[in-house]
């Protein structure tokens, strides 16, 4: 009998130095056993912190420890190798990344002008049959060279080009130029990707430089002054070069005009017109053309029978002065308008 | 809302000066107070000073139409009417075409005007000056450029073109949406 006391009283006692399983709480904690987490959001005891703070905290972790092994208790739990093991669920809290987030890939320029466009890349055989060489021909990489080589093994002179002109020099020169050009698109397709400021190109010659690469540069040029162009001479018809990144170089613009100016707006407007209206000229010609030929039309529809044909043998003058019959054809003068890009018909005056 | 450059006021001038002639001191020379053009998005208007000051307040962008819009400036630099500016062009015209009222509808469409539906003709015009054209009974139906002086007229055959269409009150009804739309 003593024996089973004894077994029984260590039992009582080792009971007492550990602590129950089960744990109460003001605030039900929230477990996530997928993350083996424990949320306590119980408020902290500030008295017995201050007291005694390591003891409280140990306390307080083997309370939420024990919480979160409960849970883990109730799981699903299996034998492997002499261990216990639990089937944890997947975990439900969301972590914050650590990282930031992946940015989608700029799209390069034509890419992103097919996908407006709805254009699909249609993938290539890897093979194509050329008939010319009457075998599979590769579409690109090994031995596509030496197959392009052996195709074109003799080119046709145009009809226009110089006969001297090595045609097999010039083909090679424009894939060259090809590549080059590829490379600078490429480059500015990561320009743009990465939103870095360039310097402007500037002039690229006559040759290379567009209509409107050399406007731009025409308007730099202008502006490159210390009074920022303001002072310049314009001619009559000038461009001004437009687009992103030069309205700010075009000279006088920069700037809203103000409202309140020295001269009123109504006086300065007046000057304008009258500067506009004065330009005309004083006399105006069409006008004068068209009263004339009234005045004559009505000369001669005031006295008909002068312009009757003379009767008899027509009287040469000793100068050679001309006399038209009333058989030859009247002279067409074009309804008042001269076409200079014509030739004059009839007889040839000296 | 900006007040015209000096080199945008001369085109809008010269182009004003083309249809009114020297009738153009007078919008500017008003007795009721002063009026002044303004520019926003290319296109011009014609406003009396206090309602730009009121009109100052909104931002330029979201601004839609102040007083009169008289036209537009091109994007190569040159200054078209619209057909709103026929309320400042008609009264002050110095050239005048009538149009036959057989011929009115054809030009309402946005047909040039032939010499057949040629009713009246101010005497002296001459060739591709700015013109307004009016109906038999006087009511302004748009505007044109004469494309035969006054007396080349009186020549022409009856097909023959008398006055390239320009801007007609049809436009109200034709380009309804985008007379007044801001997007340009």
């Amino acid at each position: 009998m003593d024996i089973v006391k004894n077994v029984l009283e260590k039992e009582q006692r080792d009971l007492e130095r550990f602590k129950s399983i089960e744990v109460e709480k003001h605030i039900e904690c929230r477990t996530d056993p997928g993350m083996l987490m424990c949320t306590d959001p119980n408020e902290l005891d500030e008295k017995s912190l201050k007291s005694d703070k390591q003891k409280y905290l140990l306390d307080l972790t083997r309370d939420n420890v024990q919480i979160l092994l409960n849970e883990i208790w109730e799981l699903e739990t299996d034998r492997v190798e002499e261990c216990i093991v639990a089937k944890l669920p997947p975990p439900a809290y969301i972590l914050p990344r650590s990282r930031k987030c992946p940015v989608a890939k700029q799209l390069t320029k034509w890419e992103k002008f097919a996908k407006e466009k709805g254009i699909k890349k249609t993938k290539k055989d890897k093979k194509t049959f050329d008939t010319e060489l009457d075998k599979w021909v590769p579409t690109y990489g090994y031995k596509r060279a030496q197959a392009e080589k052996d195709k074109t093994w003799v080119l046709e002179v145009p009809k226009n080009a110089d006969p001297m002109e090595d045609q097999f020099q010039k083909k090679l020169d424009m894939r060259s130029e090809k590549v080059a050009k590829n490379e600078v698109q490429r480059m500015k397709n990561i320009v743009r990707a990465k939103k870095v400021d360039v310097p402007r190109t500037g002039y690229l010659g006559p040759e290379a430089a567009s209509s409107s690469e050399l406007l731009t540069a025409a308007t730099i040029a202008k502006s490159s002054t210390a009074s920022v162009g303001k002072f310049q001479e314009k001619l009559t018809k000038e461009k001004v070069a437009r687009g992103i990144g030069v309205k700010e170089l075009i000279p006088g613009s920069k700037r809203k005009a103000s409202h309140i100016t020295e001269v009123p707006e109504k006086v300065h407007n007046l000057e304008l017109i009258n500067s506009v209206l004065s330009k005309k000229p004083k006399m105006d010609v069409d006008k004068a053309i068209s009263v004339q030929k009234r005045e004559a039309r009505e000369e001669r529809e005031a006295n008909p029978q002068q312009k009757k044909p003379r009767k008899g043998g027509s009287k040469r003058s000793k100068k050679g002065g001309k006399i038209h019959s009333s058989k030859s054809k009247k002279p067409k003068a074009g309804g008042g308008e001269r076409d200079f890009k014509k030739r004059a018909g009839g007889r040839k005056r000296r | 809302m900006k007040r015209l450059s000096d080199e945008r006021a001369k085109i809008f001038f010269e182009k004003l000066t083309k249809y009114i002639g020297t009738n153009a001191k007078q919008l500017i020379d008003r007795p009721d107070g002063t009026y002044c053009f303004r520019e926003n998005k290319n296109k011009v208007y014609y406003a009396s000073e206090k309602l730009i000051k009121l009109a100052e307040n909104i931002k330029p962008k979201d601004l839609v139409c102040v007083g009169t819009c008289l036209g537009k400036f091109s994007k190569t630099n040159k200054f078209k009417f619209s057909i709103t500016a026929l309320n400042y062009l008609a009264p002050y015209a110095q050239y005048k075409i009538w149009v036959k009222s057989s011929c009115e509808q054809q030009f309402l469409y946005g047909n040039h005007i032939s010499k057949s539906g040629l009713g009246r003709i101010t005497e002296n015009t001459p060739k591709y000056q700015g013109a307004v054209v009016y109906s038999m009974s006087d009511v302004p139906l748009g505007f044109g450029v004469v494309a035969r002086s006054t007396s080349d007229c009186k020549m022409a055959d009856p097909l023959a073109t008398v006055c390239f269409h320009q801007s007609d009150i049809g436009e109200y009804l034709r380009s309804e949406d985008t007379l007044f739309s801001t997007i340009m």
